[in-house]
């Protein structure tokens, strides 16, 4: 560390990454997806802004959830969306879901040894018409899951899902299996808690929440109309529906 | 010249290859001798101090001092550095600096950090608002544009591990919104009603947040510019890489106007009173 | 094989002053179907006759989309055309990704103009074949450029390039001064008279040889328009109702010919349209 004596050289080195704090999550259901994220954006100790988007609409079904540093995060959204609108001119139609989640691996791995620092969730609707949560690690590692959170209050969300979403240490009643998939409203509870919670003890947490939830098309939103400030941003007739739920977060 | 055909621009067949250009020869680097004398920025060198904005009822309105100070010799954080502490004693080097800089006809940019990283970025900006009017076709960057603008180049040479060393608020009216925006040596970007960069992210910002957020439609002109007064006058207490000559820019429906420069009234009469400071010693 | 000596070599100018390269370049956009444009105070549209080379092929497309708010429609080589949308895709997202601002429409027509006027100029190249006309939207309003192999670009009210184009264009002098205050579904309707009338004898528009291409508010027969009014291509069953609005070609003709007949007394015809197939 450079102590700006004349006793020896001082050497100084640029360091191109920050962090940029918050934390997103996602869950997939059967026929719907959740993808959530905080709007604070902060560098060490100071609130830079209370609200900076780190959920994206990707297209129609797919909406990408980025954490890590802000920088490297809007540059890769902007790059992704960009090869998903050359996509569309040579294709005149939306890229499935798992092809933008094989997509963002080769962008990431692209860039192997000068990384994106930024962790991505990818969720949406598949092909099929399934609620899916892809997860990646900066250089590109990926797999689909049910649910996955990132961020500064990861340690403190993912051990809380697991719980609740894949009911780890928990004991079925007698007689009785646990559900695979949990209804919209019960997913909403979670993910609200979840944030609620993370604010309460990370300071890197608060201020803004952006829920993305798509849901299947022809299926019914069950579960949002009991949640205030819910807006539909769907932009065609039969396709998924897509709603965005905007809620404060405390600013302390 | 050297002994691999593939360099002499020997063309390539690997169903046939004469000259065994499998696996490719490894071309030696062109040697550039001065490659050692040529550095990139690893610190700034004179700079700017915070730079403060403020989102009001009819546009934005900034703020900073007219210093440029040499380089600090105990940097703290990276972003501590942009602030500048104790150098060369602590001289004052340049009294009369702008830091704030008219872009098209809706935009006025300010910055810390070093000053002639942000003098080169002005030229860029000049010769891009340049190529924009000679078009003359109506179209012209507004303050949104001239961010986005400013966060590629800012990104692209911290990429390049040779950044321009400041942290840029671009602020602006155009088209009835306002916009107020934050760049930084690392591409870093936000928006928000106010920003302050530097050691005025420490001092102004709570007093700033406090006046500003949630109430940026009732704040007036006069309002804002006491407010940037008041915060001008403490971080000048305050920050030892500060002046009391500051300017001010406004930008509304009625264009951009930059200030003369402003005069800070201070009081240091209770300094006589605290033990350990000037004459009295002990 | 040549039919004059200054064929050979697009940068020698013929003792009239003329390159005779770059007129053949011109010829060759008159070998492509059709493509017509019109604009309103609100809207650009425009029409293209599709081409089916017999009953076993698909029809050529004739327009594309470049970005949410400029679209092209062509006339004259595809393959040259797939060149220069290519060109204005990327001008359209680099703008996009530098300030983060939709492409000025005029500046992405003139930068197909330069380049276009390079290959007038430059030994070993040849024009493009074809020549398009580009639809956009910005703050100003809806616009209409006419791009040609030249490196000429001209903004207008209402165009048409293509084969037979000059018909069209008949049409559209004759109609121009109404266009302005059109509602969308009023103009496509001049727009499909005008395309029209570069019909072979025995043909006419269908829906699988018309496309129509728009910038604006949705109109009335249109669904899941966002309210920026983005390009969009309209083809196949979609623009049944458009067609079925057309005044019956004899009865259009008629009422052309009839010496007290006015524009307005055109659309007087539509009621019977349905009838008169």
């Amino acid at each position: 560390m450079p102590d700006g004596s004349f006793a020896h050289p001082q050497q100084r080195q640029f360091n191109p990454y920050t962090d940029n704090g918050g934390t997103i999550l996602a869950i997939a259901g059967a026929d719907f997806t959740v993808i959530a994220g905080d709007t604070r954006q902060s560098e060490g100790y100071s609130i830079q802004t209370r609200y900076a988007p780190k959920v994206f609409r990707l297209t129609d079904r797919a909406v990408l959830a980025v954490n890590g540093f802000a920088a490297d995060g809007n540059m890769f959204v902007k790059k992704v969306k960009q090869r998903l609108e050359w996509y569309r001119h040579a294709h005149a139609k939306d890229m499935p879901l798992r092809a933008i989640a094989r997509l963002i691996q080769t962008m990431l791995y692209a860039q192997r040894f000068f990384p994106y620092y930024v962790y991505n969730i990818l969720g949406g609707i598949e092909e099929d018409g399934t609620g899916a949560v892809y997860s990646f690690d900066p250089v590109g590692s990926y797999e689909r899951e049910a649910c996955r959170a990132a961020g500064a209050a990861q340690s403190l969300v993912q051990p809380f899902l697991d719980n609740q979403i894949y009911f780890k240490n928990q004991k079925a009643a007698a007689g009785q299996t646990h559900p695979t998939h949990l209804p919209l409203s019960d997913v909403l509870s979670i993910v609200i808690d979840s944030f609620t919670s993370a604010t309460e003890r990370h300071i890197e947490v608060g201020d803004g929440l952006e829920i993305f939830v798509v849901v299947t098309k022809g299926h019914s939103p069950q579960g949002l109309e009991s949640i205030r400030n819910v807006q539909e941003v769907t932009t065609r007739a039969d396709t998924d529906r897509m709603f965005v739920i905007r809620r404060e977060l405390k600013k302390d | 010249m050297d002994h691999f055909p593939t360099n002499w621009g020997r063309p390539r067949n690997d169903a046939f290859d004469p000259y065994g250009t499998y696996p490719i020869h490894q071309r030696p680097a062109t040697k550039d001798n001065f490659a050692e004398g040529v550095q990139r920025t690893q610190q700034p060198i004179v700079t700017g101090t915070s730079v403060l904005a403020i989102q009001y009822k009819d546009g934005i309105m900034m703020a900073a001092d007219n210093l440029g100070s040499p380089p600090p010799f105990l940097p703290l954080t990276q972003s501590d550095r942009i602030l500048s502490a104790a150098s060369y004693g602590s001289l004052a080097r340049f009294k009369d600096i702008q830091r704030l800089h008219q872009v098209g006809n809706s935009t006025v940019i300010g910055a810390s950090g070093d000053m002639s990283d942000f003098q080169a970025i002005q030229s860029l900006l000049d010769e891009v608002v340049i190529d924009e009017f000679t078009q003359g076709d109506g179209h012209d960057l507004g303050p949104a544009e001239v961010h986005e603008y400013l966060s590629r180049v800012m990104y692209s040479r911290r990429s390049k591990i040779d950044p321009l060393w400041n942290s840029i608020l671009v602020g602006g009216f155009r088209d009835g919104k306002r916009f107020l925006g934050y760049i930084d040596l690392l591409g870093t970007t936000y928006s928000s009603p106010s920003i302050a960069t530097g050691y005025g992210a420490y001092i102004a910002i709570p007093i700033l947040r406090s006046a500003v957020d949630g109430r940026v439609d009732e704040l007036t002109e006069e309002n804002a510019r006491n407010l940037l007064h008041e915060c001008m006058r403490v971080l000048f207490y305050r920050d030892a890489r500060s002046l009391d000559k500051y300017q001010i820019a406004t930008v509304n429906a009625s264009g951009v106007h930059i200030s003369d420069q402003v005069h800070l009234d201070t009081s240091w009469s209770f300094a006589e009173g605290i033990r350990g400071y000037g004459a009295q010693t002990q | 094989m040549f039919r004059n000596t200054y064929d050979s070599d697009n940068t020698v100018f013929s003792p009239q002053g003329r390159l005779h390269q770059v007129e053949y370049a011109l010829e060759a956009v008159k070998q492509g179907s059709a493509a017509v444009g019109l604009r309103s105070k609100t809207h650009a549209i425009l029409l293209a006759l599709k081409r089916s080379f017999g009953e076993l092929a698909s029809y050529q497309q004739k327009m594309y989309r470049i970005d949410d708010h400029v679209g092209i429609a062509i006339a004259g080589l595809t393959s040259d055309a797939r060149v220069l949308s290519n060109f204005m895709r990327q001008q359209a997202m680099s703008s996009r990704m530098l300030f983060n601002r939709p492409a000025p429409v005029n500046r992405l027509v003139a930068a197909i103009a330069d380049k276009a006027q390079v290959n007038t100029q430059e030994y070993g190249r040849r024009p493009y074949g074809v020549g398009l006309l580009v639809i956009g939207q910005d703050k100003q309003g809806p616009h209409l450029y006419e791009f040609s192999p030249s490196g000429n670009s001209y903004e207008y009210y209402a165009m048409s390039i293509g084969a037979r184009s000059q018909s069209a264009k008949t049409y559209l002098e004759k109609h121009y001064e109404s266009f302005a205050d059109c509602t969308l579904e009023e103009l496509i309707r001049h727009g499909l008279h005008a395309l029209r009338e570069t019909l072979q004898q025995d043909k006419e528009l269908t829906i699988n040889n018309t496309s129509i291409g728009i910038i604006g508010a949705g109109g009335a027969h249109e669904t899941d328009v966002g309210t920026e009014g983005n390009f969009r291509i309209l083809e196949g069953e979609i623009i049944e109702v458009y067609l079925q609005s057309m005044t019956p070609k004899e009865t259009a003709d008629a009422l052309a010919h009839a010496p007290a007949a006015a524009p307005a007394d055109a659309g007087a015809g539509d009621e019977d349209v349905q009838m008169a197939e």
